[in-house]
């Protein structure tokens, strides 16, 4: 995803010169060097200053510019969080925060690069839209809608390097700000968003063959959530199942279980996350999630 | 180094900061609280910036920035907004009000107001990103000032802007540093007695730094207009928190309150114009 992104900026940042691409010493490979080399004035390197990288944004998004800023989500987000609340959100200039490799994705550096609850501290902040495409393709739509349609700050949570196409045969286009139907069933609604959506289809696929008939969707726009679009999800379901890569409290699971409180929803509703708990173990992205329940085979036991 | 408004009068100006000194002594006899011995220390720097440095109204013809990064100290800011007509007296009569706009810390929005700050730290951020894309992206000549506090050199977001703003040889940035030797907590030099002389740690940074009297708007002004310009530019005004007000002046408690009745008669009966 992050090459797929340093494409999507090159791109854009040839037709939109208020592009800027901002990092702070860890940048997308491959393309991003094409966009510096093209664009060396839009393109600044704050070197490990992430406070800098924000206020520095802000600045040039006062001046007319829409900046981008990229670093891995726990420096993107979590370091200079005060300077995105109040720089970036409080003034409500449009400026892109990518939180590269966010969850535990990087599951052999240790929990000081993993970022569990990034979608909670970022979806608490008045003013700020939070998106996770689960794919390379929505992630270009959704980098194109933050360089030309995003009126205020956002906070876009990206996978690594090498997921797979996941949405190239999606019941629904991507609509920033909609649920996505990427495949539409009966009995079993699983959403989800972001990397863990790989798992979902699996797990969609064999409660398939066992019979059920299974709707799969993406949840890239966490805030604001499609509430309309949650409603239609829990009254058209038996069981509508939510699956992130997050810590509990504060994510997706949470809002769709105030949606269907507040709506009175009769489906049964299950919410499948990270536990609360700093992982202090090492392996691959899936042993570690397996670790804090999250796999194929854990979800079936349960859903089945 | 030119592309500054190359006039300005002492006179006229010493009479303005005494205007504004009595323009704030009244206001806070609206509010418990605002700020006041530190919008004092700023005030010659704030009046030289807008009346003598940049060119045009701000916000409007101006190709000029102006940041009040200690947002704090915003009263000085708003009694020029008002004298140059930007901000209306009614803005400043409900300073702090139900219907009013304008509150302790500056909000970008509001006429003259070009960045939200308050929290210590952002300013020198913000105005390098700004005049970053002034020089490098739209090529103009504006020029970008900041006022900062002394506390916020504790910041370290303020360093890490300074970095950049070396790196990226913002000679169109010009920042002053309202010395007042004061923080809500008491004397800067006792918090971090080590980090004294400041002045090196600034020309460590790789910045152009002049050191003058803080309330001399002559000597602020010949600073600015002579600077050499191939480097950011730093000027330390050396002030003092609650300049003007005898009883204000270096006391930590007037740091935030409002002078009572009796107080604000003595404070009114003493101003007169600050020759420094």
């Amino acid at each position: 995803m992050r090459n797929a992104f340093a494409d999507v900026i090159y791109e854009i940042g040839q037709k939109d010169s208020r592009i800027c691409a901002l990092v702070a010493d860890i940048s997308p490979a491959g393309s991003i060097v094409k966009f510096r080399e093209q664009f060396p004035e839009r393109f600044i390197n704050t070197g490990v200053a992430e406070q800098a990288m924000i206020g520095i944004a802000a600045g040039l998004a006062l001046k007319g510019m829409r900046p981008f800023c990229y670093t891995i989500a726990t420096f993107s987000l979590y370091r200079p969080f005060e300077m995105i609340r109040v720089d970036l959100c409080y003034q409500n200039l449009p400026v892109t925060v990518i939180g590269m490799g966010a969850g535990v994705i990087y599951s052999t550096l240790g929990g000081t690069h993993h970022s569990m609850e990034d979608v909670a501290v970022a979806s608490a902040i008045p003013n700020m839209t939070v998106l996770a495409p689960c794919d390379p393709a929505e992630m270009r739509l959704m980098t194109e809608w933050c360089a030309t349609q995003s009126q205020g700050p956002v906070y876009m949570r990206l996978g690594k390097a090498g997921e797979p196409d996941l949405t190239a045969s999606a019941t629904d286009p991507l609509e920033v700000g909609k649920i996505r139907y990427l495949q539409r069933g009966t009995d079993i609604a699983l959403i989800s968003y972001g990397i863990t959506m790989g798992m979902v289809k699996k797990v969609a696929a064999a409660l398939e063959a066992s019979g059920k008939s299974v709707s799969i969707l993406s949840c890239h726009t966490i805030k604001p959530l499609d509430r309309a679009g949650v409603e239609q999800i829990l009254s058209s379901h038996n069981r509508v199942a939510v699956v992130e890569e997050h810590v509990p409290h504060g994510g997706l699971g949470s809002r769709v279980k105030e949606i269907a409180w507040e709506t009175g929803a009769k489906c049964r509703l299950d919410t499948y996350s990270l536990k609360d708990e700093f992982v202090h173990c090492y392996g691959s992205h899936d042993e570690l999630l397996a670790a804090h329940g999250l796999s194929v085979e854990g979800l079936l036991s349960s859903l089945r | 180094m030119t592309n500054t408004n190359s006039r300005f009068d002492i006179t006229a100006a010493r009479q303005r900061c005494l205007k504004y000194r009595r323009r704030i002594l009244d206001i806070s006899q609206q509010v418990s609280a605002l700020h006041g011995a530190g919008a004092f220390s700023a005030l010659e720097l704030v009046d030289c910036i807008y009346h003598g440095l940049m060119r045009g109204l701000p916000g409007k013809d101006s190709p000029d920035t102006f940041l009040m990064s200690k947002g704090h100290g915003c009263m000085s800011q708003y009694v020029v907004l008002e004298e140059l007509g930007l901000l209306s007296p009614r803005d400043l009569d409900l300073y702090c009000k139900v219907g009013g706009r304008l509150g302790c810390h500056p909000d970008y929005g509001n006429p003259g107001i070009e960045a939200s700050t308050g929290s210590l730290g952002h300013g020198m951020a913000l105005a390098t990103g700004m005049a970053y894309t002034e020089k490098d992206i739209h090529k103009n000549n504006g020029i970008v000032y900041v006022v900062l506090s002394d506390g916020e050199l504790q910041e370290g977001s303020t360093w890490e802007a300074m970095m950049m703003a070396a790196n990226l040889n913002l000679t169109n940035l010009v920042a002053m540093l309202d010395h007042n030797g004061f923080q809500s907590f008491g004397r800067t030099s006792e918090t971090h007695p080590a980090f004294y002389p400041i002045r090196p740690k600034l020309d460590a940074f790789g910045w152009e730094v002049v050191e003058v009297n803080g309330h001399d708007g002559s000597a602020i002004h010949s600073a600015v207009c002579q600077r050499k310009g191939d480097k950011p530019f730093i000027l330390i005004g050396n002030t003092i928190k609650g300049k003007g007000v005898s009883f204000m002046e270096n006391m930590p408690i007037w740091h935030y309150r409002s002078p009572n009745p009796a107080e604000y008669l003595q404070a009114v009966a003493e101003l007169k114009e600050v020759i420094a």
